[in-house]
């Protein structure tokens, strides 16, 4: 019956159906509200340095001065501009979460899919590697070689990668063991593919979903790490205006000037939740909860 | 007015928010200790039926109209919690797969008890126990405590299913609903269950309901046969009648689609598939398929009677009466000369656990062996070894006079090149994420240097040659029907240009309409393109129209290898004759006169 109800429904163009996961999960309210408040804040990020009033690093006000017509968010604990600091302050951490997603990404779905495939003595050694490395807490892992090597942004970009590298290998190899036992890898075998193309054309798209998840995911956690590792100073370093070194530098005239951590904190807190809500959608289109009907009509 | 056993009265059910029917117009009647078995192929409402015989319908789907009375009771007027006592009391349900309708955690006797306990809850622990007793014994399961004590999972299928048919009679139902439950079943299991059942039935006067796509098996059990056709039925009647004077064209293709133990003859598939409820054409659905549709097809004809008891629901049923199906005869292939494959003491296994033992066997150039036997017996195992999928082996396989390597990734470009395998389960075996065309063309790019436009070109060629329209280059495996797939499957195959292809249980997973189509493309393949096949199937009967040798497996062991009329006709190992013995076959009732009376 079931067979029968999916031809009934016309053949759609190749170029969309690539994508079914993803057009599902925009027809989710949530989906399109997390989308929104994501694109909302990275336009912020990255456009902010264009139309910011004053530059981030002169001195404009008398420290933690009121918010009025010339700052229009009032002066940082130096009398810099809180708006102009906070419009320029994103880019980096914006451009740092993601490169380090991508890597913790990249390096988790080699060993994840590895491992899958390999089975055997390849497996238990990748997996058990990734246990180790599972055992350091994200933020102690990635300060232990900050404070080793000192604070500079590749190292925290790659070491904040490589905390995320044993989850996504998990998930990874979880979604790739039941792939690889399928037959049409079976048969790809059987012609003599390469083990590369088998892992990347037969395997890898098949489990698309899941890993689709896991990058909004780790996306999140990326901009809450690399915030925390800033506000800790390991980050940028002044006088460089950023979100997190925002907060660290004008904690203590909070009850003062309370713009100057709001702004920043607002927005960190706007992306992860958006980010989050993107995520969700994703996932509950993948487990195939549509919002579509799923019969022809 | 009352009658006692079972009624369904224009029962009809929609397509949930579309007003679009899955089926409609069902009428039938089932008396006590009667068996009705219900046919056809997949998405012809067969199981949507079953199940409005519970009071229940899928998600998706909502019952809209009709009866069914069971005793005079109806059940689609019972309230929920009346409708959940009824379940169990008065009607029960034996799914297709008793290893997932049983609870993995829970012991046999528990889940025995459970059901006493819900539906009899006068009975004592000591009537339960006696009762219990009586139930293992009914389908004849070893008495005693032991095997209650089991978990599922320690159960072999044919006495899982037993355990599901002991819980369904536990209560003497009125009706008992059989959704093809001997479908993952051996031969020789299937015919014990299926006797069980036929005696249960009988002795408590218990009406059956007997779901199935496998013809034979129908009209070795019921009494009464209902053939259902997208949705409507096309026709209905006693057994006999039915499969000897088949009156509706369907019912008529159906059967000829169906291979029969007991005659070689050639096997008639019918092209196309059913049409889901949104495709449904103007007038009788089947006209679209049916070579004798003319004019008057355009409007949907009324179940006529033509015999006592026997409706048909087609404008050409009296024509039909008179008119002679032709079929064709056996394909006669040229006789195979010298050695393709050969296998010499091979074993192998899974670790410490060996399950071949000293194979011998040879395939020729253009010749097809059938390899038989029931699950466990080796036979995947072995033919996996030969594709180089199974590399846990000893002895030795040689093609063309030169061995090949255990694993398919030590071999040779060309000897992967010149055996091909084809998977059992079309579903699984084309990657859900890669076009058709991807999917064809990838053996050529490994085994060929051509440029693109050749690729395209092969591939189109490749679809034609398998009777598939070169435009589904471009779907995607989940827009094809099952033996759809199976033709794609086949494709990608022959696109290596083999000299053998082995196919694991190919048709096992498909309609014997398809199946049949399947069977006939490969024996078409097989004459054009002189390719050696070794076909590995638990069906019997499939073979005999299709194989030149069988080498029948048992154990792990080959016990008898001989050509294919010689193991029909006398069979030596004891092993073989049970096997014929259990293969049921249409012509018990005559269907082989009926269908292939020369003209």
């Amino acid at each position: 019956m079931s067979a029968t109800v999916a031809m009934a429904q016309p053949a759609a163009p190749a170029r969309q159906r690539r994508f079914t996961v993803l057009r599902q999960a925009i027809a989710f309210g949530r989906t399109r509200i997390g989308l929104a408040i994501v694109v909302a804040v990275s336009l912020i990020a990255l456009a902010g340095p264009l139309v910011a009033p004053h530059s981030p690093t002169v001195f404009v006000a008398a420290p933690y001065a009121p918010p009025s017509a010339k700052v229009l968010f009032g002066a940082d604990y130096l009398g810099r501009d809180v708006l102009s600091r906070f419009l320029c302050g994103g880019r980096v951490i914006l451009g740092l979460s993601l490169a380090a997603t991508a890597i913790g990404l990249a390096g988790g779905i080699a060993v994840g899919l590895l491992a899958a495939y390999g089975r055997g003595w390849l497996d238990e050694l990748l997996m058990r590697l990734m246990d180790v490395l599972l055992a350091f807490p994200q933020i102690v892992f990635v300060l232990l070689l900050v404070s080793a090597f000192g604070p500079q942004l590749w190292l925290i970009v790659l070491t904040v990668g490589l905390s995320h590298l044993p989850r996504v290998a998990r998930v990874t190899r979880g979604a790739a063991l039941e792939v690889v036992e399928r037959d049409f890898v079976k048969s790809a075998e059987a012609l003599g593919e390469t083990r590369t193309r088998i892992l990347l054309a037969e395997v890898l798209p098949n489990i698309s979903s899941p890993l689709l998840v896991e990058f909004g995911l780790r996306l999140t956690y990326s901009i809450g790490l690399i915030a925390a590792v800033s506000f800790l100073g390991f980050g940028l370093q002044p006088p460089a205006a950023d979100w997190g070194l925002m907060i660290n530098e004008n904690r203590i005239g909070l009850t003062l000037q309370p713009w100057p951590v709001v702004l920043p904190v607002l927005a960190i807190g706007l992306l992860t939740v958006g980010m989050n809500l993107v995520t969700d959608g994703i996932a509950r289109a993948a487990i195939g909860l549509g919002a579509a009907p799923a019969m022809p009509r | 007015m009352t009658m006692p056993g079972v009624s369904v009265e224009g029962l009809r059910v929609d397509l949930a928010g579309t007003g679009r029917d899955i089926v409609a117009d069902v009428n039938f009647h089932i008396a006590p200790g009667e068996v009705l078995g219900l046919v056809g192929e997949s998405g012809s409402g067969k199981t949507t039926v079953a199940l409005a015989l519970l009071g229940h319908s899928r998600r998706g789907a909502q019952i809209a109209s009709g009866r069914v009375l069971i005793d005079g009771q109806d059940i689609l007027a019972a309230t929920p919690a009346a409708l959940r006592a009824a379940r169990g009391r008065l009607v029960a349900y034996i799914p297709q797969d008793p290893g997932t309708a049983l609870n993995p955690a829970l012991r046999i006797g528990v889940q025995l008890e459970e059901m006493l306990r819900a539906h009899l809850p006068m009975l004592d622990t000591t009537a339960r126990a006696v009762r219990l007793a009586e139930m293992l014994e009914e389908v004849k399961l070893p008495a005693g405590p032991a095997i209650l004590r089991r978990y599922p999972h320690q159960l072999s299928g044919g006495q899982q299913q037993r355990v599901a048919l002991a819980m369904a009679f536990a209560c003497r139902p009125r009706l008992i609903v059989l959704d093809e439950p001997t479908t993952g079943l051996d031969v020789t299991t299937q015919a014990h269950v299926l006797e069980t059942v036929r005696s249960l039935c009988a002795r408590h006067g218990v009406a059956a309901l007997y779901v199935s796509h496998d013809l034979a098996v129908v009209a070795a059990l019921a009494q009464r046969v209902v053939v259902m056709y997208a949705g409507r039925i096309v026709e209905s009647g006693p057994s006999a009648a039915v499969f000897r004077t088949p009156r509706h064209p369907y019912t008529r293709r159906l059967l000829q689609a169906v291979p029969d133990p007991a005659a070689r003859r050639g096997l008639v598939g019918i092209p196309g598939h059913a049409p889901a409820p949104a495709m449904r054409p103007a007038g009788c659905f089947f006209a679209p398929r049916c070579d004798l549709a003319t004019d008057i097809c355009t409007t949907m004809p009324d179940a006529t009677r033509v015999a006592p008891e026997h409706d048909v629901r087609c404008w050409h049923a009296a024509d039909l009466a008179a008119a002679t199906p032709a079929v064709p005869p056996p394909d006669d292939p040229p006789p195979p000369g010298g050695t393709l494959l050969a296998v010499r003491g091979l074993g192998a296994g899974y670790g410490s656990v060996r399950v071949l033992h000293g194979i011998d066997l040879a395939v020729g150039p253009g010749e097809c062996l059938a390899l038989v036997g029931e699950s466990g017996s080796g036979k995947t195992t072995l033919a996996r070894s030969i594709a180089g999928l199974h590399a846990d082996r000893t002895g030795t396989i040689h093609l063309h006079g030169a061995p090949l390597a255990e694993s398919v990734r030590t071999r040779a470009q060309d000897e992967r090149r010149s055996i091909q395998y084809i998977f059992q389960n079309p579903y699984a075996s084309l990657n859900p994420r890669r076009t058709i065309g991807d999917i064809i063309a990838r053996p050529l790019h490994i085994f060929f240097d051509l440029p693109q436009d050749d690729i395209h070109r092969r591939v189109a060629a490749q679809l034609e040659r398998v009777a598939l329209n070169a435009a589904m280059a471009d779907r995607y495996p989940d827009q094809l029907s099952g033996g759809e797939r199976q033709r794609v499957a086949v494709a990608r195959a022959l696109a290596a240009e083999p000299q053998m292809l082995v196919c694991d249980e190919i048709t096992s997973a498909l309609d014997v309409s398809v199946q049949a189509a399947i069977v006939t493309l490969l024996a078409d393949l097989r004459r054009t393109m002189g390719l050696s096949l070794l076909f590995v199937t638990h069906n019997l009967a499939l073979i005999r129209t299709l194989a030149d040798r069988i080498a029948v497996m048992s154990g792990g062991r080959i016990v008898e290898l001989g050509a294919t009329e010689d193991i029909f006709n006398a069979p030596r190992a004891p092993y073989t004759r049970d096997l014929l013995a259990n293969t049921p076959g249409t012509s018990a009732i005559g269907l082989t006169q009926a269908a292939q009376t020369p003209p």
